[in-house]
């Protein structure tokens, strides 16, 4: 509505005069915080000032204690130990700390060296932080210096906890470590929590340590502290404990990754067991392995550097971080390509003369005398390349990848774990954004036997045996629960292939362990309740060359190691209701069926019997040296019989 | 529509709006924002890119929206005055159901790349309704209960959504700023005596009830009325943060530290030291010279606005502007207030200086409406 110019007149004087009334207030109390300020700023100042600067009331934030990490059964595989140590601020030790530290030297070591790189630190940080001067004290040295803390200004014993791995190397690679808080670490951290300030606070760097950070971490407490003008604590005056951190189960088994630890031994590989069912990660072994309290305390140059130099590389984790060519483990994927897609059925067969030519260029079948005829079951039984040769030519590069992802391998599987590497099932789209250059035939029939460009990872392995023993798109799982809550999935969704097709891997990998020309037949489970089935692999790491071919290939014993072929081997058991798939793959071991298969087939029998495998389970002839090799092995002690908690 | 009543010949046109713009009020904004720039840089110590190039960045953006809008005709804003309300509304029980929850409460939506705080949105579309609410309405009938009631309504009902987040500073916010725009309307004083009486009335029945056998509050909520009025009561929370700031600030003297120099680390288990406590460090490094200086850099900003309200005839603008420059002085007085131990700890920003995005573009968004009413008032 328009409005009259008298109603325009009287809006504009009634918002003046309110307005005129708001600027008044406004001013009040705008003049109301000068004059605070200036009261305070001004007029007391002086109080202030020696408030400040005698800052008389201190917070001192109390570390929380990290959670704590669980096997299955409840046994603790990271806990936390009672730590002594001394720490020493600058500001409190009256701004020259080399006296002190030089009278702190008579009671506990401390060599020139290292008073030296305390000098340069002290100079680093502000003067209000406690730097760490010591570690792991004896009871007698922290002692020492509480008795003599009048003459040594500045210096605070504290007891702190620090992380602790029982299980030593056994779970090295899988639960990482924790180690104190470097300034690359805080940089990655926006809004660091304060208490990662705190020296010797201890932050998981790699692995579940690292992964699960926040729920491990906990919540730090506070104290309010009154001290005296040379910062010495007087007394308490408010203390808020801390949270400790969560306690996470894993779903590993400690025993049993003890027992895949021991039965590898000094061997480079790794092994996986997984439960088919939930995809829980029963045992997650790469080795050889080290011992993650050298991190925690600080690694020695040396110590570490002998783990560098290592040739098999002890600190790389082979599990999930280690791809390999998978050899003819991979043959269950080729063939389910082939008979998913429709190109064969049950019925296919191809004849092999030992070798198969393509393009003028020879492909050879292992065994050089050739297979003849063989069918499905057979192909996977006597491990026929020749078979895989001609099915890949029909079935195309495509179809086998997109089989490959379908069953595991060339997908990052997502665990709590670093580096978890994805793999690749190569096909043509990959080869051209990775090369530049079109597919050829050729690689088609080297994929087809997991040899080329496929590569993945013992994880992998295990995920794709789980998937073809049930026909389930079953996903790795590391973590059963976080402070009690169950962090499982239910079941997991049907993988769509049909229910006929698998049944037809899975007669050719039963027929592999359990057949009279079985490749792997040395190594099969005698007990009928747990009859196994399986699938041997041998990758090359070299070319054999036609020449080579010629005079007879060198055999694997009379190579260098490190151009040796890599062993795989993977399986599941019981045959018919399926609870366990293992992968194994031995770097550079040889033969598949003869090192990497009896692994397996022992790590196996431990989860099914949830102890040491007992001997009836394997054939009479093997039965004396599985004994042996129990008495030789090194086991942890089975734990008491209510689940040992760790200090809180 | 009265903007019929402006001599539109007289309005300035196209970029010769720039020559008309309030220029007092874009320094004043300019200065306080390089204080928040150079206090973020000492309490990131000494690191730019912490916070304070993010929020130089945003400032920039800001700055430039704020001359946008401000080239947007002040009619355009009383058109959409309504469709902003129910907008923020909607946003505002959109973050009821889907909004992220962050440090306890439920403010934040995220939308792909924005994250948007919509009860900071509602503090400026609250102004605008009731503006153009009162600009509508016939001036006789401003202080009936039935033309009282509706703004009431208009103001509570985001008040109760803002609650239930919940958020009670800028629920305390929101009534206050609706509350002044009223009060500049013309609205009788008398409804604001009697709000005013009721409530000072409550609180003392409550206060007075404290252990007779008609107590009306539980016992605990009584102990944590105690703690927001006395903070140091709670020895390990607010009321330690509390000391230390004051202590901080009073250690300032006449002249201060000198910059970089405060002994702010000392407080570096404040987790507010570059949002809702910047202010110590100011007052330390700069001491009462700074402090004072930052004050009176504030009230001048109000000043200006308050004048350009004044000696503006178009109701709707002035109304606006009073309501935006009321907005800023209880970020600035309440945030002043809080860290001088005048009134207990609410989290409230200091405007323009405190780290915070959202806080920055809003009030710059409403400084360019402001400055729309400044540029095309009648002439």
């Amino acid at each position: 509505m328009r409005k009259s110019p008298r109603e325009i007149l009287e809006s504009a004087r009634l918002v003046g005069r309110r307005g005129l009334l708001l600027g008044g207030i406004q001013f009040a109390v705008a003049a109301t915080l000068a004059l605070r300020m200036r009261s305070m700023q001004l007029d007391h100042a002086d109080e202030y000032r020696l408030l400040s600067d005698g800052n008389s009331i201190k917070i001192r934030l109390l570390p929380p204690a990290r959670g704590l990490i669980h096997d299955r059964d409840g046994t603790v595989i990271a806990g936390n130990e009672q730590n002594y140590r001394v720490t020493l601020t600058r500001e409190e030790a009256g701004g020259d700390v080399e006296p002190v530290l030089r009278r702190l030297s008579r009671l506990i070591p401390l060599d020139e060296a290292r008073i030296d790189e305390l000098l340069a630190e002290f100079e680093k940080r502000s003067a209000i932080t406690p730097i760490s001067i010591a570690d792991r004290l004896t009871w007698e040295q922290f002692s020492a210096i509480a008795v003599n803390a009048p003459a040594l200004n500045g210096v605070t014993p504290e007891s702190g906890l620090s992380r602790i791995y029982p299980r030593r190397a056994d779970l090295a690679h899988v639960m990482g470590y924790v180690g104190p808080v470097s300034d690359y670490d805080l940089s990655k951290i926006e809004d660091p929590d304060p208490v990662l300030m705190l020296p010797e606070f201890q932050l998981g760097k790699i692995g579940v340590e690292a992964k699960l950070e926040e729920a491990l971490r906990g919540k730090a407490g506070a104290r309010r502290v009154e001290v005296n003008s040379a910062g010495r604590e007087m007394r308490e005056l408010g203390r808020q404990e801390g949270v400790q951190g969560a306690t996470v189960q894993l779903s590993l088994d400690a025993r049993l990754q003890n027992y895949a630890a021991q039965r590898l031994g000094s061997e480079s590989g790794a092994a996986v067991v997984m439960d088919v069912a939930t995809g829980e990660l029963h045992a997650i072994c790469s080795s050889p392995s080290f011992d993650p309290n050298l991190f925690v305390r600080g690694i020695s140059s040396a110590d570490y550097k002998a783990l560098t130099e290592h040739d098999h590389r002890p600190l790389a984790d082979k599990t999930v971080q280690g791809v390999y060519p998978p050899g003819s483990t991979f043959k269950m994927v080729t063939m389910l390509a082939g008979l998913d897609s429709g190109v064969i059925n049950a019925g296919w067969g191809a004849y092999c003369p030992g070798y198969t030519e393509v393009g003028g260029r020879r492909f050879h079948c292992w065994s050089r005398g050739g297979h003849g005829h063989v069918g499905l079951v057979a192909s996977l039984e006597k491990s026929c390349d020749v078979f895989y040769y001609e099915l890949a030519q029909k079935v195309g590069i495509d179809r086998i990848a997109a089989m490959a992802r379908r069953l595991g391998i060339g997908v990052r599987h997502d665990l709590p774990m670093s580096a978890v590497a994805e793999g690749i099932a190569p096909d043509k789209a990959w080869k051209r954004a990775r090369y530049d250059q079109e597919w050829q035939v050729g690689d088609s029939l080297n994929a087809s036997i997991g040899q080329g460009y496929v590569l993945a990872s013992p994880l992998q392995l295990a995920v794709m045996t789980a998937r073809v023993a049930t026909g389930r798109m079953v996903e790795p799982k590391l973590v059963r629960a976080i402070d009690g809550v169950p962090q499982l999935a239910g079941e997991f969704p049907d993988l769509g292939i049909d229910p006929a097709h698998l049944r037809i891997a899975r007669l050719g990998m039963d027929a592999v362990m359990n057949s009279k020309s079985g490749t792997a037949g040395r190594s099969r489970i005698i007990a009928e309740e747990w009859r196994m089935a399986g699938k041997t692999g041998t990758s090359q790491v070299r070319n054999i060359t036609a020449a080579e071919r010629a005079r007879g290939v060198i055999r694997n014993e009379q190579l260098p190691w490190n151009r040796r072929d890599h062993a795989l081997f993977v399986c599941y058991a019981p045959y018919e209701a399926p609870r366990y798939a293992v992968s194994v793959v031995v770097e550079h071991g040889g033969g598949g069926s003869a090192v990497a298969a009896p692994i397996a087939r022992d790590i196996l029998l431990f989860a099914l019997a949830d102890g040491l495998p007992p001997l009836d389970a394997v054939p009479g002839d093997q039965q004396q040296a599985m004994q042996a090799r129990h008495e030789a092995m090194h086991l942890f002690e089975p734990e008491p019989q209510s689940p040992a908690r760790g200090r809180a | 529509m009265s903007y019929l009543d402006y001599k539109v010949a007289h309005t300035p046109t196209g970029i010769r709006k720039i020559l008309y713009l309030n220029w007092p009020l874009v320094f004043l904004l300019i200065a306080v924002a390089c204080t928040g720039f150079l206090m973020l840089y000492s309490v990131a110590g000494g690191d730019l890119d912490t916070w304070a190039r993010p929020q130089m960045e945003r400032f920039v953006v800001g700055l430039i929206a704020m001359i946008g809008l401000a080239f947007v005709p002040i009619w355009f804003w009383r058109g959409v005055s309504v469709f902003a309300y129910v907008a923020c509304l909607t946003l505002l029980v959109a973050v009821e159901f889907f909004g992220d929850v962050g440090m306890g409460a439920q403010r934040w939506l995220d939308l792909g790349p924005i994250r948007l705080q919509p009860s900071e949105l509602m503090k400026i579309a609250l102004i605008l309704l009731l503006a153009g609410y009162y600009d509508w309405l016939d001036l006789r009938r401003t202080s009936r209960p039935l033309w009282v009631l509706i703004p009431v309504i208009i103001i509570l009902t985001p008040t109760f959504l803002v609650l239930t987040q919940p958020d009670l500073g800028t629920a305390v916010m929101l009534v206050a700023g609706g509350g002044i725009v009223m009060f500049a309307a013309g609205v009788s004083l008398w409804y604001f005596g009697a709000v005013i009486g009721m409530v000072v009335g409550l609180v003392a029945t409550v206060l007075e009830s404290r252990g007779k056998p008609w107590q009306l509050l539980h016992d605990y909520q009584f102990r944590r009325i105690d703690t927001f009025l006395d903070p140091s009561s709670d020895p390990l929370g607010a009321g330690y943060n509390i000391t230390q700031a004051q202590i901080a600030l009073g250690s300032g003297g006449w002249s201060g530290r000198g910059f970089m120099q405060g002994t702010q680390s000392r407080l570096n288990f404040l987790p507010e030291k570059h949002t809702d406590f910047i202010f110590t460090t100011l007052a330390e490094e700069f001491g009462f010279i700074g402090a004072i200086s930052l004050l009176s850099l504030y009230t001048l900003i109000v000043a200006f606005c308050l004048y350009s309200a004044l000696t503006n005839r178009d109701r709707f603008a002035s109304l606006l502007t009073i309501g935006v420059a009321s907005t800023f002085f209880l970020y600035f007085a309440v945030n002043m207030g809080m860290v001088m131990g005048l009134m207990p700890v609410v989290g409230v920003p200091l405007p323009m200086v405190s780290y915070g995005g959202t806080q920055l573009m809003i009030l710059l968004m409403a400084f360019g409406m402001v400055q729309s009413a400044h540029v095309h008032r009648p002439r």
